[in-house]
């Protein structure tokens, strides 16, 4: 675009300023979500933390790792596709990079489905939003919470994956819609890190 | 996009070598969990092992290490900027923890 095309019945404007740090728009607004995200989770955790200190009779439900080791797996392993798919569809190959999307997907459904179950089991031992028959009903409230808050999250990232994995095989979106869905599922997968020690494993019944 | 071209050039190797990385971090976590150490002590491991996980999660898997430093500096300055921000409700959080809004005034 020439400085004429810039200019409107002799009023000169300012040339146009790239994007800022040269990264696209809807990236950087990605970002800084991220970052904003970043602040509603650790105010969870902090004050999850809060209330698991001020307790004295903080519940230790989980029995066994097994579950929470098998959907880390799942979501650590979604991370994985997701990275491929990204970096075929930055390579042009649309139905690989369409495949590897969908099956990122299905790994987020599968982890859904397992938190769902868990949850289930829970509620079946008599845990409720604010009693429990282990201890402090304050259990009951945060962890659904902060569980609760993280599959969101998921539950939002696959239906972001499939929208734009169907529109990107379709034309509408292309690699760089790709890359700032990838961004958000590796920070869905990020916090599973921290809730995972402090939820659940800092839980356990030894 | 500067990153896209990085991303073409490295291959998939790399990012299974983080994928196992970021396994083995979660395994340890895992391990601490049946240590028999105090909560404290397992809180704080367990919390060292996550921000490491984290770090090597938003620098490879994020690729904020592919992307500009000045982009790369933004991001950590303002995410501390912004945990720091988050702090002013600590003291809050503490007179609710210990149910004596200023005992120490009164």
């Amino acid at each position: 675009m020439s400085q004429a095309d810039l200019t409107m019945e002799g009023h000169s404007t300012a040339p146009m300023v790239g994007p800022i740090f040269s990264i696209p728009t809807k990236k950087f607004a990605m970002w800084l979500f991220i970052i904003a995200d970043t602040m509603t989770f650790a105010a969870c955790l902090v004050a999850y933390g809060f209330l698991r200190n001020g307790s004295p009779n903080w519940p230790r439900p989980f029995h066994s790792i097994t579950n929470v080791a098998v959907m880390t797996l799942v979501l650590l392993t979604s991370s994985l596709t997701m990275l491929i798919g990204l970096r075929a569809a930055h390579a042009g190959d649309k139905p690989r990079a369409f495949r590897w999307v969908m099956i990122t997907a299905l790994l987020g459904i599968v982890f859904a489905a397992l938190h769902i179950r868990e949850w289930l089991g829970l509620i079946d031992e008599g845990m409720r939003l604010f009693k429990n028959p282990w201890g402090t009903g304050l259990f009951g409230a945060s962890f659904f919470t902060i569980t609760g808050l993280h599959l969101t999250h998921v539950v939002s990232g696959i239906v972001a994956l499939l929208a734009v994995g169907v529109r990107y095989k379709s034309g509408r979106y292309n690699a760089d819609d790709i890359e700032v869905l990838g961004l958000y599922w590796h920070f869905v997968d990020l916090v599973w890190m921290f809730v995972v020690p402090f939820v659940y494993l800092l839980n356990l019944s030894h | 996009m500067a990153t896209i071209e990085t991303h073409k050039s490295s291959g998939i190797g790399k990012d299974l070598v983080v994928y196992i990385c970021l396994l083995v971090l979660a395994g340890v976590q895992f391990m601490i969990a049946y240590q028999n150490i105090s909560a404290s002590q397992m809180f704080v491991r367990m919390l060292a092992v996550a921000c490491i996980e984290a770090g090597i999660a938003v620098l490879f898997f994020m690729h904020l290490w592919s992307e500009k430093r000045a982009f790369l500096a933004f991001v950590i300055v303002f995410t501390i900027s912004v945990l720091l921000g988050m702090q002013y409700g600590w003291t809050d959080s503490t007179r609710m923890v210990t149910g004596a809004p200023f005992s120490e005034v009164q």
